[in-house]
Order: structure tokens, then sequence, then C-alpha cells
């Protein structure tokens, strides 16, 4: 029998590469091979470097440091805040609420914190901040703009037209042009007191102020010891009433302490001391009069 | 019979399953060559869009994408004479194939021309209970067969049913659903030597692949050579192969008869080879460059240079004119033929409406072998070369590889055979009961 051995130049591969090629064609086997081992062998190996905390330290490091060398070119840097639209004195609150050591990267300036702290000022009513080129931090202010004085028992305070507190004044005489509100609750209800106050332009002269009564009503005080009481609802057309009465028999004129405007269906009026005497006597109504 | 049935169904599965995949190989176990091809298939619809025309007959739903060829060893006549010779040659062969391919195949469907096929018509008949022509009555037709007695060591290899009558009519190719009263089947069984299956099944299980099918390569040649017409009205198919000549014939699109003449190609090179004192590779490569059956005065002055290695000079620049050479081969190609025609009348060829005759296979390249064959097989006789497939290389398109390609078609528009049918119900039950309650004794 001829022995099996292979001949010389045998193209037949062997069993052991027949099956390794089969194997290699095989998708799953493959894919996994081609994909999966390489992904493995990656992720083992950053897996090992991380489980060190040395290297992951050096890495934070690393990162943080280009992260500030980048924060830190001179095209970020702010170097100086410019302040429109303020006065000398809010502007220096200003600047003292946000204490900011220029020069600063603009990475670093937490704009809308800012935004908040400047708008928590009583007398800025909006701020926009902007970072320009050339690096500086600009701060648009609108001022809040005083109304009317407002005497409580803590003192006298500005009130912008909303209610809005804008500074403490110590007199009123520093502000004369503004008219006065007195009474607990009167900063709740300024638009309705300026309403009321411009209703009674035609004795604006003689307006000393405007007291909330009771948190409910306001009462016009005027010089000579007049008051106008108004009603809770619709102080304005109670006012109106007044002033056309006024106008047509210049009823504010005459010796008249109160009118009392709270009952619109039965205003009252309310002469002085004298004046009651006077008529009384006219009348002839004193005993004793006729005596004399 | 009942173990044939089920290890064909369990092939039968497997080549579904393969279909499934997509991807299946074909392996021909050839005398002198061993090609694999590697088909995809795609579905029938996946080249529509692109081709515009319909399917080529079905065949465009498969696609070669590999392709490999290796000279065999270890077969003769056919037969695996040293397996593990033969081992490492379809091994060369499949892992070629997959390479081109890229991808891997684990079913494959084989054939082989050897193990000595004997034809058998078988005939059988039974009364329908219903009026109506079912599955089960298929089944019971096809059971009905009288089996004739083979011999031990012999196994079936194709069963396929050729005709069904039903009552007075006859030709039919579908009987299910017609009225009859009477159901007749004709069916061809082929026979091979269970041994040279063996073999080749322990070949193809030692390259770790599975079984999916198995032919005749006389059929497989046959399926590819014949035109349609061909197989229509009647023809034999000769697939000249290296150590066998296949015959099979066909009519009626059904082959309906097989058989084998143990001479081939190999034994003009082996003539040769003695003839002119050379080796069997020289004597090879003289064939096929100046190989011949008819001389002409031109080949008196024709000289081969037949040479040698000897070291002597006289003996290493001998020469031989071609037609000297042909007059070798002729006579052997002869034989070959007549034999071959002997065959074909022992069959009773000649009762066949058309005698159409197509010679394929290697060994039918042999130049004027177009004008020797009608002298011996009659007129109507051509050089058949297999029906083009898609993707299949050009080095591939030839009559060699006439019953590789058939087995592509065969495998993706296989016969019905026997065992595709239904088993018919009176045996089926009692057996699985048997086996059921075999397996609750062993197991309780």
């Amino acid at each position: 029998m001829r022995p099996l051995s292979a001949p010389a130049r045998d193209p037949a591969p062997s069993r052991t590469a027949y099956r390794m090629h089969r194997l290699w064609l095989t998708p799953m086997y493959r894919r996994m091979l081609r994909v999966g081992l390489p992904l493995l062998v990656v992720v083992s190996a950053v897996g090992w470097y991380l489980s060190d905390p040395d290297h992951i330290r050096g890495i934070s490091d690393k990162a943080a440091e280009i992260r500030r060398s980048i924060q830190e070119r001179p095209e970020f840097m702010v170097k100086l805040m410019a302040i429109d639209g303020a006065s000398e004195e809010i502007a220096e609150s200003i600047r003292a609420v946000l204490p900011v050591d220029f020069p600063v990267s603009s990475f670093d300036l937490d704009l809308p914190a800012m935004q908040d702290r400047i708008e928590e000022l009583d007398a800025v009513d909006r701020a926009d901040l902007r970072i320009r080129p050339g690096g500086i931090l600009q701060i648009e202010v609108r001022e809040r703009v005083p109304a009317v004085v407002w005497r409580t028992a803590q003192g006298l305070e500005l009130l912008d037209a909303e209610g809005h507190r804008v500074s403490s004044i110590e007199s009123h005489l520093k502000r004369m042009d503004l008219p006065l509100l007195a009474g607990e609750g009167a900063d709740e209800m300024v638009p309705e007191a300026l309403e009321v106050l411009a209703t009674a332009e035609p004795v604006a002269s003689r307006i000393r102020g405007l007291v909330r009564m009771g948190e409910r009503r306001w009462t016009l005080v005027l010089d000579r010891d007049q008051s106008i009481l108004l009603p809770e609802s619709r102080p304005v057309q109670a006012l109106e009433q007044v002033m056309a009465l006024e106008h047509a028999q210049d009823l504010l004129a005459r010796d008249i302490a109160v009118v009392d405007m709270r009952n619109e269906n039965r205003p009252t009026l309310r002469m002085s001391g004298k004046a009651v005497e006077e008529l009384r006597r006219a009348k002839g109504l004193v005993a004793g009069a006729g005596a004399e | 019979m009942m173990d044939l049935y089920s290890s064909q169904r369990a092939m039968r599965g497997m080549r579904k399953a393969a279909m499934q995949r997509g991807v299946i190989a074909i392996l021909d176990v050839g005398t002198s060559k061993i090609a694999c091809l590697v088909l995809r298939f795609d579905g029938p619809d996946h080249f529509r869009e692109s081709d515009g025309v319909g399917s080529m007959a079905g065949q465009s739903s498969f696609r070669i994408i590999g392709a490999a060829t290796t000279r065999s060893r270890g077969v003769r006549f056919g037969e695996i004479d040293a397996m593990q010779e033969t081992e490492r040659a379809i091994r060369t062969a499949v892992q070629a194939a997959q390479k081109m391919a890229n991808v891997r195949v684990d079913h494959v469907i084989a054939c082989f021309s050897g193990a000595e096929p004997r034809s058998y018509g078988l005939a059988g008949s039974i009364e329908l209970h219903d009026t109506q022509v079912s599955e089960q009555d298929v089944a019971r037709a096809l059971a009905s067969c009288d089996v004739p007695d083979y011999g031990a060591g012999r196994e079936v290899l194709h069963a396929q049913p050729v005709n069904f009558a039903l009552d007075h009519r006859t030709g039919m190719g579908d009987p299910r659903g017609q009225i009859g009263n009477k159901l007749a089947v004709d069916m061809h069984l082929l026979t091979v030597d269970s041994d040279v299956i063996q073999n080749l099944l322990y070949c193809i299980k030692r390259c770790d692949l599975e079984l999916a099918g198995i032919a005749s390569s006389a059929y497989a040649s046959g399926i590819s050579s014949l035109v349609e017409d061909e197989q229509e009205l009647g023809a034999a198919c000769i697939d000249m192969g290296g150590g066998t000549s296949g015959i099979s014939i066909f009519i009626k699109k059904h082959m309906i008869y097989t058989d084998c003449v143990r001479m081939g190609g190999d034994h003009v090179t082996m003539d040769i080879s003695k003839g002119l004192q050379v080796p069997l590779t020289t004597a090879e490569r003289i064939k096929t460059f100046y190989g011949g059956v008819v001389a002409t005065g031109m080949d008196d002055r024709e000289m081969i240079e037949i040479g040698g290695d000897t070291g002597d000079w006289e003996h290493d620049r001998r020469t031989v004119s071609r037609t000297e050479l042909i007059g070798i081969m002729r006579p052997r190609v002869e034989e070959i033929l007549e034999e071959v025609r002997a065959r074909l009348d022992a069959a009773g060829f000649e009762h066949l409406p058309s005698q159409q005759i197509v010679l394929t296979g290697g060994a039918s390249q042999i130049p004027g072998l177009d004008g020797l064959a009608p002298k011996i097989l009659g007129q109507q006789v051509r050089i058949g070369r297999p029906l083009r497939v898609q993707g299949l290389p050009q080095a591939a398109t030839g009559a060699p590889f006439a019953s590789a390609v058939g087995l592509c078609l065969f495998a993706a528009n296989p016969q019905d055979e026997w065992w595709d049918f239904e088993i018919p119900s009176e045996r089926y039950p009692a057996r699985s009961l048997k086996r059921a309650m075999k397996w609750f004794k062993d197991n309780w």
C-alpha cells in the first residue's frame, strides 16, 4: 500500500488551518475579534490607568491648568467696570455690592448673579450687564424715580410710583417737590394715592399730605386743618365731586373742617367750631343772644 | 426502508435550513477534479429590479459567490479510494471557495459519479377511499410500489415519482385534488453502493460540513446540459468524466434511467502514458494540448515533444506525431462510446420518441468528438455545455462543470422525491406510538 503521507507540495490546508479559516469566517466571531477585542483592550487599558488615583489627579490638574490658561488669555480678561444711568451714590453702592477684583477672566464672572445683586438695591429698578469688547463690564442701570415721601414711625422714606422703596431721607424739606404720604400700608397703594393727588390738582398748593387710614381709605389733608375723608372704593370719583363743588362754590375756601365723602350717598360737611357758632348766632338760636 | 426515509428527510430538512440561511455549498466529487461552488439564495425578487427581466426559469433566485476547483486525489471511478487524500482535496476546494465567497458554509450538497448506479422502474396503484386525491392518497400510492430486491449493501439515492395516472388519464404531474377512483404511480428508483455513500459522508463530516443533499452526477449533468425541450421530449445526457461516464435519460422533465460506464478521460490518459512511455502528468498535458480523435494529413507533420527526465538524450528527445497520439486516443474513446451505446440499447433508448444525445463532461472536449460520436451514437448528437448561472466564473462555465452547475439547479429547484411526501397514515401512528411507549419505558 502506498504511504498516505502528504505529497511534497500539498495545496491542502491542514485540519487546523481549515478550522481556523472557517472560524474566522464566522460572522459573530469575526465581529468579536474586530470590534470586541480592540474595544476590550482599550477599555481595560484605560481602566487600569484610571485605577490609580494619582493618575486621575494628574489628569484633572492638567485639564484645569489648560482650562485656566485659556480663560486667562487677554482676550477674555475684563479690566474695568462701567456703570451707566446711575447717580454717583448708586454707582458707589453698586461698586460696593460687587466686590470684583479687576482684571478678572470673563469666565469667572457670573453675570446673572451679579444682576440679581444689583437689582436687590432699592434704588435700582433694572440693571443690564454685558461684557463689551475691550474687556469692559458694562452695567446699564435704570434708577427708581422717587414719586412720594412716606412718613412712618421709623422716619421718612422715598417711594417710587409703584410704592417701592427708593431711599430714606432725614427731612421732608429736602424733597418738598414730592407729595407726602402717611399711615400704615400707604406704600402698597401709592399708584392710587398718586391718582388721588392728581385729582386734587386744583388745590395742590394747599395739600399737606395724604393719610392712609386703617390701611383702608385715604384722607386728604389740606392746610387750615381741613381734611377730605375719601371712601374705600372709588376715592378718585369722590374727590372729583369735591373738586366740582370747590370749583363751583369755593367749598374749601369756606370755614369747613371736614368734607366727609365716606358714604357716597350722603356727603357730609363738618364746619369748624367758630363757623358753627357764627351760624347759630346768625340764626338767633344761641341763648342769650336775644338778651343782649 | 425507514432508515433511508428518515436520513433523506433529515437531509431535506437540512437543505431547507440552509436555504433559510441563504448560503449553501455545492461539492462535485469527481475522479479528476473536485469542484466547490458557494451559492447565495436571495429570493427571487432580489434581482428583478436590477435585471429588469423575470427570473430565468427560477434560476436567478441564486447567485454563485464562490467557486474553486482542485485536482482530485484519492478518487477512482468516481468512488473514494483513499479517504485522507480525498478529505484533503475537499478541504482545499471548500476553503478556496469560502475564501472567495468570504462566507462560512455549513451545508453542502454533494454529487458523485461512481458507485454503480442502477435504475429501477416501480409501479404502484391504489383504490381511492374518497373520490378526490389527497396528499395521503399520493403517499399511499407511493408506498404501494413494490420495491425490487436491489440487494444488500445498496442504498436508494433517488426515488422520484415520474408519472401519475388517475383511472385512464396518465401523464399527470400533480394529481392532488383531482377526481377519480384509481391512482397509479410510476416511480424511478436509483440505487447505489452504500459503502461509497458512507465514505463520502465520512469525508464530508471530517470537513465539519453538514450534508444537505446528495445526488448522482449523471442526473445533475442532465439537469444542466439538456435544454428544456430535450428534457421534455426525451434525451440522453452522457457525462464523460475522468473515471466514469454517466448516462442519464430524461423524458417529460423527469429522469427515467441512469447508468454509468466505468471508463472515462483518465483511461485515455493512461493509454497515452502506456503507449508513449511517459508519466501520467505528461500524458495528461499532451492529451489536453494535442489530443483529438480524427486525424488529418496535417497531423502527420505536427510533431509533439514528449520529453522525459531520465538524462538519456535519446529518450528525452523523443517526439511523436499527432497522428500517433490520435491513434492511441481514438480506440479508447470509441470503446467508451460503444459501451455507452450498449447501455443505452439495454435501457431501450431506441424506443424513445426523440433520440437526442448530449455529450458533456470534461472528456467531451476532445476535438473531433462531434465527428466521431454520431458514427456510434446516432445522428442526433451534440456537445453540450451547462446552463449559464449567475455569478459563475468564466473558467467554470465549460463542460467539465456540467454536474456542478446541475447540482446548483438541483439545489434551487429540487425534484420531489419519495421522502418529500407524507408518510402514509397507516404506518405512521403505529410506529410513533410504539416509539413513544418505548421512550416512556426507558425513562420511567
